[in-house]
Order: C-alpha cells, then sequence, then structure tokens
C-alpha cells in the first residue's frame, strides 16, 4: 500500500467523503465534504469512486510527501500547488512521481481545496464513512485535523494513470455564485425555500431577511455559518419546542444574527428556521470564506428541485470530464 | 381520536412530521413508533431520520423521491401507529459523583433554591427520568422529569470545554454531556460511564423511550468504575 506523508498540515486538513447519511437517531450527523461537488469531480479526475475519501483543506494548503509517487487531483477552489517547483493546475489528473512533494499553497478563489488520490485515502470507517467530525473527534483519521507527521495509507491504484480535466464551462453552474462569480465583488447569492418557522416571523422581517446582505463571520466552521449584518426581528409567532434540524438550514437565534447549519451540524436545535438553502447551493456554501457577502433569494421547492436535477445531469454526464 | 399529525417541507430535501406542537408523552409515543416503523421498514429514497420532542425530520433523496409520495409513505404507517409494539422501557442507571471538581456548580445551585447541595441531590436522584430522543450531539438524551424545584436558567457565558460525562441542569433540563463540548448548563457532577462510545456494539448508553435514574456515589467508587 502506498501512503502520503503530511509535512505541512495546513490550517484545517481532514479526510472527507461524501458523509454518513441514517445515524440522525444516536444523534450523529452526516459530516462529509463541505463542497461535496468538488470531491467528486476529483475523484473521476483520478479513476475512483465519486464517494471515495480524499483531504479537505481549508484556506491553506499543506505539502504533502509521496513517497511511492500516486496519481492526484486538486479540486474545489484554486489554491495555486508546486510539484517539484513546477506549478501545477486544479480540476486535473497528475501523475506524482516516487518520493515527490506536492505544496499546496494559500487559496486564491474560495475557502475550500480537495486532495484526491487514485485509490483514496484509507482509515477505519466509523459507521461506514471515512469522514472526519472535527467537533465530536469520530471518524477520519484519528478523529482529528492532520498534523505534521502523520502518514496516510492510500489505496490501490487499480488503472493505469490517465490524463483528465474538468471541462470548465460547467463551475459557474455548479456553483453559480462562490467559485464563478467571485470576481465580480457581487453580493453572492445563496437560493433558500422556506423553513419550518418562516411563517411565524413578521412579514417585515422576513422581508429584511430577504433584502439584507450578510458578511460571514470569522467564527465559521463547518458545523455552521455565522453570519454578520442587520438582525433579523425575531419571530413572536409560535413557542418553538426542539425538533430536528435540516443541512442548510437558516436558524435565527436570540439577537437576529443567522446561523447556517452546515455539514457537521447538531441533529436537532432549539431556534426558529427562516429559511433553508436549497441543495443545490449547498457546495456554493462550502466555498464561502469569512468576509465574503452574500444575499438570500427565497425560491420554491419545486423550483429548488428542478436546479437540482439539472445540475445532477451535467454532473453525472459523461462530457465534464475531458481525456 | 381525531389525526393531529401535520406534515411540512423542511428544505428541498427533508419533511417535517408534527405530533402536535407540545410536549406530551402522547406525542412522544407517536414519534418513537414512527421511528421504530421507519427503521424496520424503511421507505426507499429515505435517508435519515432525526427525532424531536414531538416531531420526526425525514430526510431524503431529492432525486429518487418528492415530498407528496414521501407524505403518502408516511400516512400510512402513521395510519398504523397505534398498534406498534414498543419495547418496554429500559431503566438506565447512572452513577454520579455530585459536587467538588466535577460538580462545580451544585453549591451555588443548590444556595439560588436555598437549599443544601445534599438537598438538591436528594432531588436530582429522587425520580426516574425519560428518555425522550437522542440528538444534538451524538448519544445526547434530551431528559423529562427534572423536579422544579431544581430548574435554574442557564449560566450566563457558556463554558468554552464542558468534559465527558458532566451532568448538568439548563432550565428545566436535565443532562449527561457525552463529549467534551461548549456549553451553558450548570454542572452539577459527573459520572465514570462512557456515554457515547464508538467501540461499542452499543454505541449510546441511552436509547428513545429508556428510563434514567441517577445515583450519587462517592470519590473512590467513581475512580474505581472510571478504571473499569
Amino acid at each position: 500500500m502506498s501512503t502520503i506523508r503530511v509535512e505541512e498540515p495546513g490550517l484545517l486538513t481532514t479526510v472527507q467523503d461524501l458523509g454518513r447519511e441514517g445515524f440522525g437517531p444516536l444523534g450523529v450527523s452526516a459530516s462529509g465534504a463541505a463542497d461535496p461537488i468538488a470531491l467528486r469531480l476529483g475523484n473521476r479526475l483520478v479513476g475512483n469512486a465519486e464517494n471515495a475519501a480524499a483531504l479537505e483543506m481549508t484556506l491553506v494548503g499543506g505539502a504533502f510527501a509521496f513517497p511511492e509517487g500516486g496519481v492526484v487531483a486538486l479540486t474545489g477552489s484554486d489554491f495555486g500547488a508546486m510539484l517539484d517547483g513546477n506549478n501545477v493546475g486544479t480540476w486535473e489528473s497528475l501523475e506524482v512521481p516516487r518520493g515527490a512533494t506536492l505544496r499546496v499553497g494559500p487559496s486564491r478563489s474560495g475557502a475550500r481545496g480537495y486532495l484526491c488520490v487514485q485509490g483514496g485515502i484509507v482509515v477505519t470507517p466509523f459507521l461506514g464513512s471515512s469522514s472526519t467530525h472535527v467537533m465530536t473527534g469520530l471518524g477520519g483519521y484519528q478523529g482529528r485535523p492532520l498534523r505534521a507527521g502523520d502518514v496516510l495509507q492510500v489505496g490501490a491504484a487499480t488503472a493505469p494513470f490517465r490524463r483528465r480535466t474538468v471541462d470548465p464551462s460547467v463551475f459557474a453552474e455548479l456553483w453559480p455564485h462562490t467559485i464563478a462569480d467571485r470576481a465580480s465583488g457581487e453580493p453572492m447569492r445563496i437560493r433558500v425555500t422556506d423553513g419550518e418557522q418562516s411563517a411565524w416571523f413578521a412579514e417585515a422581517a422576513r422581508g429584511a431577511f430577504a433584502a439584507n446582505v450578510y458578511r460571514v463571520s470569522e467564527q465559521t466552521n463547518r458545523m455552521g455559518i455565522r453570519l454578520e449584518g442587520t438582525p433579523v426581528a425575531e419571530q413572536s409567532g409560535g413557542r418553538m419546542v426542539t425538533e430536528g434540524v435540516s443541512l442548510g438550514a437558516v436558524q435565527i437565534p436570540p439577537g437576529g444574527l443567522p446561523i447556517i447549519l452546515f455539514v457537521e451540524q447538531q441533529t436537532t436545535g432549539g431556534y426558529p428556521k427562516i429559511a433553508n438553502v436549497i441543495t443545490a447551493d449547498l457546495a456554493s456554501l462550502g466555498q464561502l470564506r469569512p468576509r465574503d457577502v452574500v444575499r438570500f433569494e427565497r425560491v420554491q421547492v419545486a423550483a429548488a428541485r428542478s436546479v437540482l436535477f439539472r445540475r445532477e445531469q451535467l454532473l453525472r454526464s459523461r462530457k465534464i470530464i475531458v481525456e | 381520536m381525531a389525526d393531529i399529525t401535520r406534515f411540512q417541507p423542511a428544505s428541498d430535501q427533508s419533511l417535517m412530521v408534527y405530533f402536535g406542537d407540545r410536549i406530551t408523552p402522547d406525542a412522544h409515543r407517536r414519534v418513537r413508533a414512527l421511528l421504530q416503523l421507519l427503521q424496520t421498514q424503511p421507505v426507499s429514497g429515505v435517508r435519515n431520520l432525526h427525532p424531536g420532542y414531538g416531531s420526526i425530520l425525514v430526510k431524503f433523496d431529492a432525486l429518487t423521491l418528492t415530498h407528496d409520495d414521501l407524505e403518502r409513505a408516511l400516512r400510512t404507517r402513521v395510519a398504523r401507529l397505534d398498534s406498534v409494539q414498543l419495547p418496554e422501557p429500559r431503566l438506565i442507571q447512572i452513577p454520579v459523583y455530585y459536587g467538588g471538581a466535577f460538580g462545580p456548580d451544585l453549591d451555588e445551585l443548590a444556595s439560588s433554591h436555598q437549599m443544601s447541595a445534599e438537598r438538591a441531590i436528594e432531588l436530582h436522584t429522587s425520580g426516574d427520568y425519560l428518555v425522550y430522543f437522542i440528538g444534538f450531539v451524538p448519544g445526547f438524551a434530551y431528559l423529562g422529569g427534572l423536579p422544579d424545584s431544581l430548574a435554574t436558567p442557564r449560566l450566563s457565558i457558556p463554558r468554552r470545554a464542558v468534559p465527558a460525562g458532566s451532568v448538568a441542569i439548563g432550565g428545566h433540563q436535565t443532562g449527561v454531556y457525552p463529549i467534551a463540548t461548549p456549553g451553558g448548563w450548570r454542572v452539577i457532577g459527573r459520572t465514570p460511564l462512557a456515554i457515547f462510545s464508538p467501540a461499542r456494539a452499543e454505541m449510546s448508553r441511552f436509547a428513545i423511550g429508556d428510563r434514567v435514574r441517577f445515583v450519587s456515589i462517592e470519590r473512590d467508587e467513581f475512580e474505581e468504575m472510571a478504571r473499569a
């Protein structure tokens, strides 16, 4: 089995796959890649199943040595990487020579980058998934972010190296805002459907929520994306009883500043939810970084569904990967 | 009995099932029964279940299932809830060392109710608590049954880290922290038992519907159990 040795771990680098669904009754949330599309495409570039475990890097990359060599792809935001002193690109498969070190820099766009490796990162699965749940210390590599000196096992390569890239014309549709439009400087648009308690908020509060722009707080992590800006007037239409919460739920806690529940979400919560981010925009959430500016756009569930179908069709099409 | 079940989309890939909007024994029984039905006879396309006091959030694959289809499938199951045989509740005893370094808020909590620490311990260990559901973090049991005389507001500034096993009171609730997390509840003691353990076949010590009794132990018993 080949290995990867972590020489520099970056800011917060963890082992992630597409997460573990099904354990809500135990209080265990799914976790998994913050940008699942980047992970899926990265795995396809190196010839893996889409769910194979890879390294998720946050804002700052790291240095990774490949004593036995390997086939890798960097996806997600552009972190700028070098292999043996040469620049290498994002969204393409690469052959890493035996003994070489891949150096991944700070992000030049969104929050997260993925280092996918042919054969996948191999860790002991927890509840059927290799994902790290950082907050609870469960899953992944010893339940924690990587440190210098860690040695990761890589699964056996099943196919020879093939040079593959992702057709860049799809980016605007897959990350409509947080990757593609980042350069425009406009507030990034996050589409939401109504939350369970939307009707409890006064009309004016809901209008303000839709009209405001919010800044992503420094306190943002894989559990929740905290927003700063004009507070939303608290609801007065009902009495909250703790209940299950969805991925992407937009909670309005006392104080009125929204919190979006993210991949390491709590499974239940007691704050009212004014909205929920649509599934097709969850990958965009994974690319939000502190100080980014967002605004919410309300859509109907049917519209959210058709966006999801179109996106999935695009993702599954063969032509998205160019050989 | 009128069917008060209410279905509401929570997101484009989840549907909330509400059994009323209050915390009642009947709503809890229905949550337990539907959870059991959905675990033993899963609906194809359902990916996760998040029970609450009087509700279950059903997460599903929106590529294969719609809210309407799921609601229809759930309604046929809800119609059968009264005939679901639930297992007899287990009684789970949780040994607790109260006070001292393990329960830094015990004395203040007791004196805020004009009672001695011993009286607070006596009250906390006096009755059985009901596990309404497991949620928030792995293995955390939402317990009902805290005596009103022990209800205490949360700390105004939450602690950055509450150790695993801490037994605490927050408002009208009491519970055991399964893992070290930030927390604003008042910590009155600690159990030596692992509440959530990935290495155990039954990872969570508590299950929905269990009865829980806290038992006061001495420091040497704590040390002995912690070693076991």
